[in-house]
């Protein structure tokens, strides 16, 4: 039963999608025009948090439960790749309301036409594959 | 159980939120959901069609778990943590919609004009699910990452790369929402 905890993380991730609202179109909308601190509140909570938390496992060399090192490998550096792609994942996920975690979790909330923007992720993955190599990174 | 049925604030989500990405990098793992997309291209034989999907993506299995406890998470949410899934928004926002032409913004989760199943019966409806899904799968792949990879985990050890990715997440949301969303949906009961 090696899954059972990712299975149970992911849970979790389903859950605190759904009760914090955080799949919700209308509080995407929301957030891109300034007009409430919740989505903003969870993110900076969740950067803050997380950054204290890398220091903490960098600074006291923690190891993973296996017992092997955790390393955190730099991104590689960029510009274009990460500013044309963030802002094309920014326009879809003002229009779908969505990120390619929380479509899972509308799913489970019972919105069967999410299924065909999850058609539509895989999709565009399989197009950025086909054309990566044309791409400027 | 009044905790449990209300909707849970930003300061319970959020270090939640980072709880899940701790647990992800002790477990020798990393939070990231969009790499997902590529597991699924490659498990569907993309590799066929591309190098890019050549991978040992049985290796990202785990990944694909956590997508399936994410589906389970939100069924569980909905159907017994929930009582009124209604949305409490800003009246700035829900007046804003309603001149677009989206009646009761935050009654429920989504609206039902553009994720009602009813959406299905136009070819608008099918374009609007399928190409939202384009931009976030082509864009967070060519990114390398979305919400969880660039700004949770990536700002979280201090990438610039994330920030960019985050700054262009935001250029992206704002020109959607403040400039092509408007015209989308001030035209969506026209054509």
């Amino acid at each position: 039963m090696k899954f059972l905890k990712f299975l149970l993380l992911g849970i979790l991730f389903g859950i605190i999608m759904t009760k914090a609202e955080i799949i919700s179109w209308f509080r995407i909308y929301e957030m891109f025009r300034f007009e409430s601190f919740h989505m903003y509140g969870i993110i900076g909570s969740a950067i803050a948090l997380g950054v204290l938390y890398v220091q903490i496992i960098k600074r006291f060399n923690i190891k993973s439960i296996d017992g092997f090192d955790i390393d955190f490998p730099p991104k590689a550096s960029g510009f274009i790749r990460y500013f044309l792609g963030g802002t094309i994942f920014g326009l879809g996920w003002a229009v779908t309301g969505a990120c390619p975690g929380p479509m899972f979790v509308l799913l489970g909330n019972g919105f069967l036409t999410v299924f065909i923007m999850i058609l539509g992720s895989v999709l565009g993955t399989f197009i950025y594959g086909l054309f990566r190599d044309k791409l400027p990174h | 159980m009044e905790f449990i049925y209300n909707p849970w604030p930003w300061y319970v989500a959020g270090p939640i939120i980072s709880l899940i990405m701790l647990f992800l990098i002790l477990f020798g793992k990393t939070f990231g959901m969009s790499s997902n997309l590529r597991t699924m291209c490659s498990a569907l034989g993309a590799e066929k069609f591309s190098d890019f999907f050549k991978f040992d993506w049985k290796a990202q299995i785990w990944n694909l778990v956590v997508v399936l406890g994410a589906i389970i998470g939100g069924y569980i949410a909905y159907n017994f943590m929930i009582i009124d899934y209604s949305v409490d928004l800003n009246p700035n926002t829900i007046a804003h919609l309603k001149l677009l032409g989206i009646e009761n913004a935050g009654s429920t989760y989504m609206p039902d004009e553009l994720f009602g199943l009813s959406v299905l019966k136009t070819w608008k409806g099918w374009f609007f699910l399928l190409f939202g899904g384009i931009l976030i799968g082509f864009g967070t792949r060519y990114a390398g990452g979305c919400t969880s990879g660039h700004a949770i985990s990536g700002l979280s050890n201090l990438q610039l790369p994330s920030l960019i990715a985050v700054v262009g997440f935001f250029f992206g949301g704002l020109v959607m929402t403040h400039f092509i969303l408007p015209m989308i949906l001030s035209n969506w009961f026209l054509i």
